[in-house]
């Protein structure tokens, strides 16, 4: 499989973070599990990246993966992440472990099982702290302090001797954010930020993401099934599914000429207040593949409405991600191009714009 | 908090008082049901071979006449009051807490209490900190090494030990270390902690370990079972993004959250043993509480019947009760306010 990577605006300089043709296997007694099946993608500091898919479509153990937050014995890892230079599948554990949390760090998806519930929220962020900081407890303390504030707790010098469960959804998202944010990492990744909380704070915790990213100049990955978040954020957006990546492009290309099938089911799943409450979503048909029995062929033809229209390539060969237009928008589909334009200018864009 | 402490300490004393009138209801209640009377009761005092006029004076003296709440009334105040007992030989002074005298050898019961708690509190204390340390540790290595042959064999020798009673274990380990091997005194006699802790401590061992043999197994499996648990959890996974060593990922974040059900099975089990460790005590021939409740329930000897219950059921509560606390400690979400 070749490797596929986002154009370089400068060949002498490699990108901040770069995967190439990352695997992460588990094999298990019903079979290998292929939850990242050569996953290839770059990422410069301050840009924002979605990686976008249904549930077990490879998003969180790619991330997961690239913190290095697998078992060693358990899941076989090959590929290249690079990170500023450094290559971390090949590194040891330790060497791993110490940029964890310094110059990667991760937010998670629900605050409340995320944060040990037995400290309070001050001790584990000046855990986080003290980890790769040689400071006393005090200076640390202070360090916590100033994150809450940072992150918008009101009065975080009381706040910062809480549990977690003391505070509200959107406070211990924020307290999550300040966990991860305090070695200033360089890179960023946060797995479904929003989804527990509820839509009023979602935005605001958006916001404080899009602020901090832009004040730390770090990269950010945003991990989501939410389109609006990734419309909201990103710069580049990457769909995955079953564990590979199915298209790639930058945000404006993702959302206003989408080429795969899928992005296309995406796209049509989303509710929007725009359209007439009698407009129906557009539901994707079936359920997301076994990621230990992958379909031959192309890994969405079961559900796909078009794949009839490949001539039997569609169960036979696994397509590759290929250059679709300019400026780097990459997809993996049998669908001739200009097939897919077509479909997508006359069935899929008048369906999504609704009657009006 | 203190409203929280204030409230179970009167469950407590509630629990202990319906615990006492079960008790004393069971065996000075339900034998009069059974058919037995007032000299019954006195025969077992002056024995079977006394003519029935003695039996009637005792059973006056002792007020087995009296109807059952009184008598039950007289019980609980001696143990709050003290009580004094006419024999006729002289009037005997017995001071609060008075739990009465034994029917066969006379001696008050509460002092023959205060002198077998020394031997089952250094039974129970000697093997409760061998079975929670090797408990645990078997554990929390099983549930690091799942699957491993380490783990097998850990939870097959752990199911052994459950199964296996410490008549079984006790006499075994008798017969080997003591007998064949000669490395421990068979039959050895306990000694007063004070009067030497090296011989306390020889005198003990095989009891400790037999006692703990029986625990630790039961704390290995519940240990694995809880490190599986929280090894999985999500703020493990936070930990472990944060860069921590995975020393400290598992005994920082993992085992603290795995350790506060055994915290509350270990609190209980104390408790328990306390009140005696029955088959540990008669398998070692050791005097404790738990030799001393066998011995009076088979002579039916009534007022320490009811003295070593209460005093069993004593320990078991005020042991739910220091969990309970305790749990707020450990637990800071059962903090209620």
């Amino acid at each position: 499989m070749s490797t596929v990577i986002s154009p370089r605006q400068d060949p002498t300089r490699t990108p901040f973070l770069e995967l190439r043709d990352l695997k992460i296997h588990f094999p298990t007694d019903d079979g290998v599990v292929k939850s990242v099946d050569g996953l290839s993608f770059s990422l410069e500091r301050g840009k924002t990246l979605g990686i976008v898919g249904e549930s077990g479509s490879g998003k969180s153990v790619s991330s997961l993966g690239i913190l290095g937050i697998y078992h060693r014995k358990n899941a076989q890892v090959s590929g290249e992440i690079w990170l500023d230079g450094q290559e971390l599948v090949s590194s040891s554990t330790d060497t791993v472990r110490g940029l964890r949390g310094k110059r990667m760090a991760m937010i998670f998806q629900d605050p409340l099982s995320a944060m040990h519930p037995y400290y309070t929220v001050g001790a584990q962020i000046i855990e986080a702290y003290r980890v790769h900081n040689k400071v006393s407890k005090k200076v640390a303390r202070k360090h916590a302090i100033d994150l809450l504030a940072r992150v918008g707790i009101p009065q975080p010098d009381k706040r910062v001797d809480d549990y977690p469960h003391q505070f509200s959804g959107g406070m211990r998202q924020r307290a999550m954010i300040a966990m991860a944010l305090s070695c200033d990492p360089e890179l960023l990744i946060a797995d479904e930020p929003t989804t527990a909380l509820d839509v009023t704070v979602q935005a605001q915790i958006l916001d404080l993401m899009r602020d901090l990213q832009q004040e730390f100049n770090s990269a950010l990955i945003i991990i989501t099934h939410d389109l609006g978040v990734t419309a909201e954020l990103a710069d580049d957006v990457l769909v995955m599914y079953g564990g590979k990546c199915i298209e790639y492009g930058s945000a404006t290309e993702i959302f206003e000429n989408p080429q795969h099938p899928y992005t296309w089911g995406l796209l049509g799943s989303m509710p929007r207040l725009d359209q007439a409450v009698t407009e129906r979503l557009l539901p994707i048909k079936g359920t997301p593949p076994s990621l230990i029995n992958v379909p031959p062929g192309c890994a969405f033809h079961p559900r796909c409405a078009f794949a009839e229209q490949t001539g039997g390539l569609d169960r036979t060969v696994v397509p590759e991600l290929q250059l679709t237009g300019t400026s780097g928008h990459r997809v993996r589909c049998h669908l001739p191009a200009n097939v897919r334009q077509e479909i997508w200018r006359n069935e899929i864009k008048p369906n999504l714009e609704g009657a009006a | 908090m203190v409203t929280f402490i204030i409230r179970r300490t009167l469950g407590a004393v509630l629990i202990l008082f319906v615990v006492s009138l079960a008790t004393f209801l069971i065996f000075f209640g339900l034998p009069r049901l059974a058919g037995a009377t007032p000299e019954t009761f006195a025969a077992r005092y002056v024995g079977k071979t006394a003519d029935a006029q003695t039996q009637q004076m005792y059973a006056e003296k002792l007020g087995f006449y009296d109807p059952l709440y009184e008598q039950y009334g007289r019980w609980i105040g001696a143990v709050f009051t003290g009580t004094e007992y006419d024999y006729g030989t002289g009037v005997e002074q017995c001071e609060a807490p008075c739990f009465g005298y034994s029917f066969r050898t006379n001696q008050p019961v509460w002092e023959d209490l205060l002198d077998r708690l020394p031997v089952t509190g250094s039974l129970a204390l000697g093997a409760s900190i061998i079975w929670l340390l090797t408990g645990v540790a078997v554990g929390v290595l099983s549930a690091l090494r799942r699957g491993s042959f380490f783990d097998r064999a850990a939870m097959t020798g752990a199911l052994a030990g459950v199964s296996l009673p410490p008549y079984f274990t006790g006499l075994m380990f008798l017969y080997f270390f003591s007998y064949k091997l000669g490395w421990t005194a068979p039959g050895a006699t306990y000694v007063e902690f004070a009067d030497s802790p090296g011989d306390w401590a020889y005198s003990l061992i095989l009891p400790w370990i037999t006692l703990a043999l029986l625990n630790a197994a039961a704390y290995a499996r519940f240990t694995r079972a809880g490190m599986l648990d929280t090894m999985g959890e999500d703020f493990v996974r936070t930990a472990r993004a944060k860069g921590l060593t995975e020393s400290v990922v598992v005994t920082k974040h993992g085992l603290r959250a795995a350790l506060t059900p055994i915290i509350t099975i270990f609190g209980m089990d104390v408790g328990l043993l306390l009140g005696g460790a029955i088959l540990t005590e008669s398998t070692f021939s050791l005097k404790g509480l738990g030799y001393f409740a066998i011995d009076a329930i088979g002579k039916q000897d009534f007022p320490q019947i009811m003295g070593v219950t209460m005093f069993a059921a004593f320990f078991v509560v005020v042991a739910n009760l220091i969990v309970d606390l305790l749990y707020a400690v450990v637990d800071p979400r059962v903090r209620l306010s």
